[in-house]
């Protein structure tokens, strides 16, 4: 049951704490993030800036970098994603414990970024593992890093806990490599391709006594 | 001190019997079946001693769609000497697209087995005597050759 805030902070005044279940544990998870460690490419810099002294992410309680799938709670996505890469990425989404989550740091985790138009990159980690936080920049600065885990924090206690590790069960494809690319192309369960623009109308056939187009 | 590219060319063709070297601006544009030849006199001589392979890539030069030409493969070199410290010296092979073949320089040069590779794997440059010349940055069962120009780039949106 919801406690009202009014009735909340007069009963505080009195030296008098209430507070509901999941309101404490998401209290304790919210402040208690930890990343798994990894980085794919210069976003991971700032990734490294970010748990540095100057930023120090462990003012958010997020410090802990572990090396095993298995002991971490988020997923920073911090760098472009290569079709190569993909399969590990999402393995080792597939390996975290639930509740998990995934940040997608900077313009190529989100949708290829420069490498848009390449021939080597994923346009967008999304179409594999579903993202809770989407950070823009090339790179993100480590305020905006701490900016998108705030975020993450607020999501994380808007919640309850049981719903979200009922949301995030279950594996996901891992994809294969096929020949032009990654087979499929995209995780169909949780991504569908934009809309695409229509097709624009014919250009008027000159007619014959028109001038032909040098 | 390096000699000049024009001294260079003839020192080349004095050197290696039967060779042929063209000019291209400063650069020396050799015969597909004379690169192991030069390159090993380029290296061997003790006036160049041009004992470090900088270098290795590819430029594709498309056919020209306002018509004629079938294209061309340029394999690009870059040469330089630790023990003269002078360099670079820039040699380009000139090869048919549609069959791109030459020797391999990795006996001359080990640093040459991966730059070969990733030739071959981007732009599908055979190198003859490569001691295991397969994909490097790419993956096996890869099809095509992403850094030629006429390379077309898979749509990720498709089904």
């Amino acid at each position: 049951m919801a406690v009202d805030d009014g009735l909340k902070s007069e009963l505080q005044k009195e030296g008098v704490y209430v507070t509901t279940w999941d309101q404490l544990v998401n209290w304790g998870r919210s402040n208690s993030i930890w990343p798994l460690q990894f980085g794919l490419a210069c976003c991971a810099i700032e990734m490294i800036a970010t748990a540095a002294s100057r930023y120090d992410i462990a003012r958010f309680g997020s410090e802990i970098f572990r090396a095993s799938p298995r002991q971490a709670d988020l997923m920073i996505v911090a760098g472009t994603v290569t079709k190569k890469m993909t399969p590990q990425v999402v393995r080792l989404y597939n390996q975290m414990a639930e509740p998990k989550y995934v940040i997608s740091m900077g313009a190529c985790a989100t949708s290829g970024g420069p490498f848009h138009k390449g021939y080597n990159v994923l346009k967008g980690i999304d179409r594999f593992i579903p993202v809770d936080v989407y950070i823009p920049g090339c790179p993100p600065t480590p305020e905006a890093l701490l900016q998108g885990l705030i975020t993450l924090q607020d999501r994380i206690t808007s919640r309850a806990l049981g719903r979200e590790v009922a949301a995030k069960q279950g594996e996901y494809l891992v994809p294969e490599f096929g020949p032009a690319g990654l087979v499929p192309r995209y995780n169909p369960d949780i991504w569908t391709p934009p809309a695409r623009p229509a097709a624009p109308a014919q250009p008027p056939v000159p007619s014959a006594g028109a001038p032909a187009a040098s | 001190m390096l000699p000049s590219p024009e001294e260079l060319k003839s020192a080349i063709e004095r050197g290696v019997p039967g060779s042929r070297v063209t000019m291209d601006g400063a650069r020396l544009v050799l015969a597909p079946a004379d690169v192991v030849k030069v390159c090993r006199y380029l290296r061997d001589h003790a006036d160049y001693a041009l004992d470090y392979l900088s270098n290795l890539t590819v430029a594709d030069y498309p056919p020209d769609p306002a018509g004629g030409g079938a294209g061309r493969l340029q394999v690009v070199y870059h040469l330089y000497s630790m023990a003269q410290k002078h360099g670079p010296v820039e040699l380009r092979v000139d090869l048919p697209r549609a069959n791109p073949v030459v020797a391999s320089v990795t006996s001359l040069w080990r640093g040459a087995e991966f730059q070969e590779r990733e030739a071959f794997d981007l732009f599908g440059v055979r190198f003859e005597g490569h001691p295991d010349l397969r994909r490097i940055l790419l993956w096996e069962g890869f099809e095509g050759y992403p850094l030629r120009k006429d390379y077309v780039v898979e749509d990720q949106d498709a089904d």
